[in-house]
């Protein structure tokens, strides 16, 4: 049995078939990067694994079952993250939310469950947050957090959507490690949507691309190529590779790093990212 | 020994104990609601619906049934009408300024058919918590309780959804139907509070304390414990100055909970600039 598994799956938003007769198989454990340019469907994959949204056709099955909405075994660490500008909540507490959240009554916690959110704040090393107000940290602080409300409650398996999105250099290269440590102890398999496919050429065992409708699943060596990923462009894309990095061109110009150079604007100015996939 | 005596001189009239008790009662029940409304940024959604009862508590006095009939039927209606409406009610500020403006209207028109005008209104649009009966107490009572069961048991998943909405939409929690709900239970703690403070100055009681206590404490626990305590304080302090002064019971509360307010926010406004310093 398989982590993810998509058999001929095809995913619409309104008319638009995101994802097309879509199959691939993602196995216990893996760390998958998921990559591929804006629109090209990683946030709609990601909703249709936790059961928001139907396939059209064709099927998803999460450890070999058709995904439910509210999957504990399931953290999830979603793009669009809505942090109200003037919210005097401190970090632990708004962990603290997201932990059972689902249930009716009241938000009471057990040592057992207390445990585990101090336990959750120490392993992505937000200590220094829980005792702050969420109105007084920066967008970087917000989002630790946010990657340690993912994991609580012990999931399978991680939905991480651009969880490197207005983090700075150094808070990116910790977020990826924390990524890889859990999943590594823990035997998580995670799927991490990113832009730069270089941060997590070192981590990722498998490399999801995708665009124009279809997706490839293989090793970076196997997807990453000129004919691969102009095919999932639409468009002429050359790949170079120099010095244990890897660039991906269109007409010179780096795919990657103007996509997310746009998206990080966005994140600082409105304190939210808006984009619809 | 003077202040004893002087307390016991403002109990020695019952319709004096009879306004502590509900004020007291209304109070507690406006702090808790309230602090939610605060952490939603849905108090102008709070101020509308108080708006628009104003229009049912005239048309039931045309009718011949009592005000917080028609309060309680209005706010209610337009409160789970706004929820269904929209997730994000807060963010329509300008259809729910125009259908409040449009509420007052006929509040107006119904008054213009009411035969003691000029009582009617002002008890109305600024309380009258000293003509309060045992009756009215008990109705009180009941409706705090019921509000307050309510609110306990959405509490969890409404923080989650408050929080976190794309998470918790995630984890199965229906932001919709929470979202409702608490305009539900909003509508009924306006209800109530109108009683004591009017519906216009429902703020006083419903977002001066909450906001405060947000500035105070950054817990959740201690944030609602520090909201109500605050309310009852101003709702009592206020009738006490109100006795002795001969000063409105309204303008009272409204002027400590103002202080309140603008007393924690400069208190804070010196804490950073210390802490920056």
């Amino acid at each position: 049995m398989s982590a993810v598994t998509l058999d001929r799956a095809t995913l619409r938003i309104g008319d638009r078939a995101v994802l097309s007769d879509v199959s691939f198989n993602i196995e216990f454990g893996e760390f998958i990067g998921v990559l591929g340019p804006n629109g090209a469907g990683k946030t709609t994959l990601m909703r249709a694994i936790l059961g928001l949204l139907l396939p059209n056709s064709g099927s998803i099955k999460v450890f070999g079952r058709t995904p439910e909405r509210g999957n504990p075994a399931i953290g999830y660490l979603p793009q669009l993250r809505t942090v109200l500008p003037d919210l005097r909540v401190r970090g632990r507490d708004f962990i603290a939310s997201s932990f059972n959240g689902e249930r009716w009554g009241l938000p009471v916690f057990g040592r057992h469950d207390r445990r585990m959110i101090e336990e959750t704040l120490d392993a992505v090393g937000a200590r220094d947050l829980a005792a702050r107000p969420l109105s007084d940290m920066s967008g970087g602080e917000r989002q630790r957090l946010l990657l340690a409300q993912a994991l609580i409650g012990a999931p399978q398996l991680l939905l991480l959507d651009e969880p490197l999105i207005s983090l700075d250099a150094r808070h990116q290269e910790v977020a990826i490690a924390v990524v890889r440590k859990i999943c590594r102890e823990r035997k998580i398999t995670v799927l991490f949507s990113a832009h730069e496919l270089n941060q997590l050429l070192g981590t990722l065992d498998r490399v999801l691309y995708l665009g124009s409708g279809r997706a490839v699943l293989g090793t970076v060596e196997e997807v990453v190529t000129a004919p691969v990923l102009s095919r999932l462009y639409g468009t002429d894309i050359q790949v170079l590779r120099a010095d244990g990095h890897i660039f991906v061109m269109s007409r010179g110009r780096d795919v990657e790093r103007t996509d997310h150079l746009h998206d990080h604007n966005h994140g600082h100015e409105n304190g939210h990212n808006h984009h619809h996939h | 020994m003077a202040t004893i005596i002087t307390t016991t001189d403002m109990f020695a009239y019952e319709f004096m104990t009879n306004a502590f008790a509900a004020a007291g009662i209304v109070a507690v029940v406006s702090g808790l609601v309230g602090y939610f409304l605060v952490m939603r940024g849905q108090t102008f959604a709070g101020h509308a619906l108080s708006h628009i009862g104003f229009a049912g508590a005239t048309g039931a006095g045309l009718i011949g049934l009592a005000p917080l009939w028609g309060l309680l039927a209005f706010t209610l209606a337009a409160g789970i009408v706004m929820g269904t409406l929209s997730e994000r009610i807060s963010n329509r500020d300008v259809a729910i300024g125009v259908v409040l403006a449009l509420a007052l209207g006929f509040g107006l028109l119904f008054l213009h058919y009411t035969t003691s005008f000029a009582t009617q209104a002002t008890a109305l649009l600024f309380g009258n918590v000293l003509a309060v009966d045992h009756t009215m107490i008990a109705t009180l009572a009941v409706l705090g309780a019921i509000t307050l069961g309510a609110l306990a048991t959405i509490m969890r998943p409404l923080i989650f959804a408050s929080l976190q909405p794309e998470l918790a939409e995630a984890k199965g929690v229906s932001l919709r139907f929470v979202s409702t709900a608490f305009l539900a239970i909003v509508a009924l703690a306006v209800a109530a509070c109108a009683q004591i403070v009017g519906v216009l100055l429902v703020f006083t009681l419903m977002v001066g304390p909450p906001a405060a206590a947000q500035r105070i404490t950054t817990g959740l626990w201690s944030g609602l414990l520090v909201s109500a305590a605050l309310a009852l304080a101003d709702a009592w302090l206020g009738l006490t100055i109100a006795f002795y002064t001969d000063w409105p019971v309204s303008f009272c509360i409204a002027v400590l909970s103002a202080l309140g307010y603008f007393a924690t926010l400069a208190a804070q406004r010196t804490r950073d600039a210390h802490a920056e310093a």
